[in-house]
């Protein structure tokens, strides 16, 4: 029953690839042939409209929405063959931030960080400890026994950064971490992610409308000896730079892929108007 | 290379008969080329295929919960608190309506009974009339309006939310944590409700035969108790049985279906309901033909 993997990438197989992906809800397209792939450490930011099929991108990597045709590869798998059984399975290697935090709202932020623990019996005492571990990363300790309906939508995100990241998967999805949030609790959430990219080296897909957030990764890195965040070009040790990428998806397509120096630079108009 | 569409379908196809049934029926009818049918005939074919679709949808549901409610992990816990919620939940709505309904059954067929001078008859038509057919009937479409909409809008708030995905996304498979839990509490707590109203009902008869028909106690219990031979108690205990699995699955299915929002969830609740309770007096109708073939006293 269980997927033999390794959290090991497989040296030159990209950790994420899609390969002509397409996925349409009765008559509406809503992707079609996309292809991309993502190395290991890499942030991929997907960027798009309302609308342009991010969360389907993120839910088809994570195996939790089938392509109608394509083939979706995770650290080696194929999750278009996969049956649900093993799919259930294999998730434990990715962390899933939903877009407005999908947190059980019958259960306390305790129990919703736990939740992954608890199905897999870990022992209460450890249970204990790694959700406490894990709501300090976010700096949500204080909430421990608080419910999702007393936490304001900033928390509630950082609530749900922490239960997926409670297992350390090697790959992050986030959805619309920052959408509706104000600039400065986008900017805390912006920082955890990096804080966990540069720590944990986790693989990561993010999905935005906010052109700021892959500049804010791309331009940022989280140094450990100091705990400070800095701009990459000031690091001690040469140019410490982050691995962010961007793909651009209009009318169901990929539009631009590249890094975030070429997406300044770009003159295509609907490039420069997501800029303005 | 077959696309991925085409071998999800050869699996499926190859696990559940019913949705090769209700595939090819579906498929078949839209062979029918466009050009030679009518408007209306159109129409009638596209509800019948939705028809066809939701049944084959809703087999595939009612067989999977089955395989799961057999193997582990069972969630044992989840089947408690739901089974708290039904049942204990559901008491005082009971006990109010058996009091009443058996109450009434009286009062309608006293005047009757009068006529003929058959007074003694009332215990025995009111124990059969509950036992057989009211007390589950009344007792399924209470928990139906109670319990099958809260499964519904429960289940369709947490699709809508995208907690069902994070569940996904979390390896716990929705239909065991949500759904079996639910059918088998329902499973359980059913029957033991409409023992009860069947109960309540005959002391809510007793009560009203006691001060209009001055029936005294012997009289009307031993009358009620007699005439309920084993037949009518195993149809009793039966239909609760089937109504429980109609409503609770019926619940879990238009819940885990819902789309659109909160307003999808609103749907989901009134078709859940509206579907159950019209099920559960169909299916009564049969039950009711076939048990009283194999139980005729
Ligand atoms: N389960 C579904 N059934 C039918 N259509 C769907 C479904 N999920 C998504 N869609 C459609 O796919 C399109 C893309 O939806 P998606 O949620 O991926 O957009 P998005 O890029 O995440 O938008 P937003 O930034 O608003 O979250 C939409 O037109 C939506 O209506
Ligand atoms: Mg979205």
């Amino acid at each position: 029953m269980s997927v033999t993997t390794t959290n090991k990438a497989v040296p030159g197989e990209p950790l994420i690839r899609f390969e002509n992906v397409s996925i349409r809800f009765g008559d509406s397209e809503v992707l079609r042939n996309v292809s991309f792939q993502a190395e290991a450490g890499e942030t991929k930011v997907i960027l798009g409209e309302s609308g342009s099929g991010k969360t389907v991108l993120l839910k088809l990597a994570a195996g939790l929405l089938r392509p109608n045709s394509g083939r979706v590869m995770i650290m080696g798998h194929d999750l278009v063959d996969m049956k649900e059984v093993d799919l259930l399975d294999f998730r434990r290697h990715i962390g899933f931030v939903f877009q407005e935090g999908a947190l059980f709202d019958s259960l306390s932020v305790a129990e919703n960080v736990s939740f992954r623990l608890r199905e897999e019996s870990a022992s209460l005492q450890e249970i204990e400890s790694r959700v406490r571990q894990s709501l300090r990363f976010v700096e949500m300790e204080q909430s421990y026994d608080k419910f999702p309906a007393e936490l304001s939508g900033g928390m509630r995100r950082r609530v749900s950064i922490a239960r997926a990241l409670i297992d350390q998967p090697p790959i992050v999805y986030y959805d619309s971490p920052t959408a509706g949030l104000d600039p400065v609790t986008s900017q805390t959430i912006i920082t955890l992610i990096l804080r966990l990219r540069d720590l944990n080296g986790v693989t990561s897909l993010l999905a935005t409308h906010r052109v700021q957030d892959a500049f804010g990764l791309a331009n940022f890195v989280f140094e450990p000896k100091s705990g400070r965040v800095l701009p990459v070009w000031e690091d001690a040790n040469g140019r410490h730079f982050a691995l962010t990428k961007v793909l651009v998806i209009r009318n169901a397509e990929v539009y631009f892929q590249g890094e975030t120096t070429e997406l300044l630079k770009s003159e295509d108009p609907y490039l420069r108007q997501f800029l303005e | 290379m077959p696309n991925a569409e085409s071998r999800l379908d050869v699996q499926e196809r190859r696990r559940y008969a019913v949705h090769a049934l209700a595939r090819t029926m579906a498929t078949l009818t839209s062979k029918i080329p466009q050009s030679s049918r009518p408007a209306i005939i159109s129409l009638i074919i596209g509800a019948i295929q939705r028809l066809l679709l939701i049944l084959q949808d809703y087999s595939l549901l009612c067989v999977d919960t089955v395989a799961k409610a057999f193997t582990p992990p069972l969630y044992f816990a989840d089947t408690l608190q739901q089974m708290d919620l039904i049942g204990v939940g559901s008491l005082p709505m009971i006990l109010l309506t058996g009091f009443f309904i058996g109450s009434v059954m009286v009062l309608n067929t006293a005047s009757q009974f009068q006529r003929f001078g058959a007074v003694s008859l009332t215990g025995e038509v009111v124990a059969l009339g509950l036992v057989r057919e009211l007390g589950p009937v009344i007792a399924g479409l209470l928990v139906t309006g109670r319990n099958g909409s809260a499964i519904a809008s429960e289940l369709g708030s947490m699709v809508v939310t995208e907690q069902v995905d994070a569940m996904r996304a979390l390896g716990t498979d929705p239909v065991r944590k949500l759904v079996v839990p639910r059918v088998l509490a329902t499973l359980i707590v059913l029957p033991l409700l409409t023992a009860i109203a069947d109960l309540i009902g005959l002391f809510g008869a007793f009560i009203v035969s006691r001060f209009t028909l001055a029936q005294t106690a012997s009289q009307f219990w031993n009358q009620a108790i007699q005439s309920l031979a084993l037949g009518d108690l195993i149809q009793g205990t039966i239909k609760p049985v089937i109504f429980a699995l109609i409503i609770s699955t019926i619940g879990c299915f238009y819940g885990l279906r819902t789309h659109g929002g909160t307003q999808g969830v609103g749907r989901s609740t009134i078709s859940a309901v509206v579907v159950a309770s019209i099920t559960v007096i169909v299916v009564d109708v049969f039950l009711s033909k076939l048990l009283l073939f194999y139980f005729a006293s």
